[in-house]
């Protein structure tokens, strides 16, 4: 495979390493931009990687751009397919509160915006991935492990992907035409990616429920933002865990009192014995969390 | 030294030159989407250029000082008033203790720029004064000026009196060309869904923020594919990528999209081409009901753009220095 490259104007390079998402293009993007930025060399602005993707700001009056884009290319045969890198990330847990009354209220606002008027988003989805049940859905959404493959949209707003094999992977549209409300903190899907809303605003992706745990603190008040206003970092892995309503008051009660904590621990995620077998490594890999 | 918010007008925020090196996370450079009165408007009161200032988008605020001050305002032609007597534009003046400062109506361009001696002082966050609405960080605490807001003003010594020469103010029109190079999905489109783009003649919608300036006036046809997994059936839709300040997104394949400096930073949308970073300041001028043609440069146009760009800023200094 090869990656396409394409000029974003004066100040950007844009390369796609695929078309399609998966695990394997994205692995290729974190390992491609994080040689980027050991090398970081003048006049690079901003290195942004993305699911199947990433781009580079730059200024052109330091950097010349073909002297970047000869550096990108040849970084890109350096990396290969990045089948052999581990990436030293985390396992978070994310509680959440699914089929919360705050999504569920606000998505009865815009019926006329989604595939299915006379349903939730969370039957819906439950429906088209051929689950008997909602619970069955949730139980699906929150028992495999979650890959970060993107942080952005809005400020510290986490793409995931599902660590599962392809056939197995929840897959719902986003809404027909976008919402202009989701609550912060909104657990959404898209595609094949599920997100947390960072903040309260616009947004197409299908709500199934609200985590009391803050991604985003521009004030920097909280522990878990002691290093930076923006929590989730591309790779980070992510278990959602339900919960129910008491718990959610609870934890909130942490959040509002400025003791709540992200539960997480240190890991390393080796991308090829993944592949070899993804339901062993996963259950090695939220072990740390129990 | 403060300036107290009378009246904010439409959105008035504080924005300076903007922050870099967070855009992987999401957040965007803001920044005066403006940047050539930004540094205009700095310049004339003694400023360095990309110190914060105030801009106020199609109706202006009402401000009173609370010391005797030089202003200055650039960008829109939107008059200034000192207690309802008229001063110019592209120039300094003077205000003294409890004068108020207002505006007239916006009578060309879209944004106009207030810039005080000694800079508007808020808290520099992420290396930048500049506010981010979407993030609530920056500016006057995270969001656009209130009645009764009153804003810290940092020591200067400016003088009035000094002047923007006349073939270095911006004019505008309803009428505009801005530079783009094609790009990155464009292969999305047909030969005739490419002409579309650069041949219509758009008119930018009432949708026309610091997010992004949204244009009606055609629809593009794209090539027929299989859709790719992960980007979804629609024929506009990719796996969700990063977006490049300036790039142009098109999804239904309808309506284009200029995403500018408080850009979303990514999503799964194509973009068919960039409009050139001069020429963001193009689009940040146009007010709704713009007409607007995208002409295409190449990578080597660009850069000569650029260069007469830096050139025309080098005259500014030197006619203010």
């Amino acid at each position: 495979m090869s990656a396409r490259y394409s000029w974003g104007g004066d100040e950007f390079v844009f390369v796609e390493l695929a078309e399609e998402m998966s695990l394997q293009a994205n692995f290729r993007a974190m390992a491609i931009t994080n040689a980027l930025r050991e090398q970081r060399p003048d006049g690079l602005v901003d290195i942004c990687p993305a699911n199947a993707s990433y781009q580079v700001r730059y200024d052109p009056d330091v950097l010349d751009p073909h002297t970047l884009m000869a550096q990108l290319q040849a970084l890109e045969e350096q990396v290969g397919d990045a089948s052999d890198v581990a990436l030293p990330t985390r396992v978070l847990e994310i509680p959440v509160l699914y089929r919360d009354p705050w999504t569920t209220e606000t998505l009865m606002r815009f019926r006329d915006r989604h595939q299915d008027p006379d349903g939730t988003d969370i039957s819906y989805a439950a429906r088209i991935n051929g689950y008997a049940s909602e619970d069955e859905f949730i139980a699906a959404h929150s028992g495999s492990p979650w890959f970060t493959s993107m942080v952005g949209f809005v400020a510290g707003l986490p793409f995931k992907y599902q660590m599962v094999p392809r056939d197995r992977q929840i897959v719902v549209p986003k809404y027909l035409r976008p919402r202009t409300d989701t609550p912060k903190q909104t657990v959404g899907y898209g595609g094949c990616f599920s997100c947390i809303y960072s903040v309260r605003g616009a947004g197409g992706y299908q709500m199934f429920g609200i985590t009391p745990a803050p991604i985003y603190d521009p004030t920097q008040s909280l522990p878990d933002f002691t290093d930076f206003m923006v929590f989730f970092r591309p790779g980070d892995i992510v278990k959602f865990r339900p919960i129910d309503r008491d718990e959610y008051d609870a934890r909130l009660a942490e959040v509002e009192a400025g003791t709540f904590r992200i539960r997480q621990a240190p890991v390393e995620f080796a991308l090829a014995p993944f592949l070899d077998d993804p339901d062993g490594y996963n259950a090695r890999l939220l072990e740390v969390l129990a | 030294m403060t300036i107290e918010v009378r009246k904010p007008g439409l959105s008035t925020t504080v924005q300076d030159a903007g922050r870099t090196g967070y855009y992987d996370l999401g957040i965007p450079p803001s920044g005066a989407l403006d940047q050539y009165s930004l540094r205009a408007a700095n310049l004339l009161v003694g400023n360095a250029e990309g110190d914060a200032v105030l801009e106020c988008v199609y109706m202006g605020p009402e401000l009173v000082f609370s010391e005797a001050a030089v202003v200055a305002v650039t960008g829109a032609a939107m008059v200034p008033k000192v207690n309802g007597e008229e001063r110019p534009q592209w120039e300094s003046f003077a205000v003294d203790a409890g004068d108020v400062l207002s505006f007239a109506y916006l009578t060309g361009g879209a944004r106009a720029y207030v810039a005080v001696s000694g800079g508007v002082d808020v808290p520099v966050v992420l290396g930048s004064r500049s506010t981010y609405g979407l993030g609530a960080l920056g500016g006057f605490s995270g969001r656009p000026l209130a009645a009764g807001d009153v804003l810290p003003v940092g020591s200067g010594s400016g003088s009035a009196g000094r002047s923007v020469p006349e073939d270095l103010r911006t004019t505008y029109s309803k009428d505009v060309e801005v530079r783009v190079m094609m790009g990155l999905y464009d292969h999305r489109l047909t030969a005739g869904g490419r002409a579309t783009f650069l041949d219509t003649t758009w008119k930018l919608t009432p949708v026309a923020d610091r997010i992004g300036f949204r244009y009606s006036g055609a629809e593009l046809e794209t090539v027929d594919r299989e859709p790719p997994f992960g980007a979804g059936q629609d024929p506009s839709n990719i796996v969700d990528a990063p977006y490049p300040i300036g790039s142009i997104q098109v999804p239904g394949s309808v309506e284009p999209i200029v995403l500018h400096r408080d850009a979303v930073s990514g999503g799964g949308y194509m973009m068919v081409a960039t409009v050139l970073s001069g020429d963001l300041d193009v689009v940040a001028q146009s007010a709704p009901g713009t007409r607007t043609r995208f002409v295409e440069v190449d990578l080597d146009g660009a850069l000569a753009l650029r260069a007469e760009r830096r050139a025309r800023d080098a005259r500014l200094r030197e006619a203010l220095g």
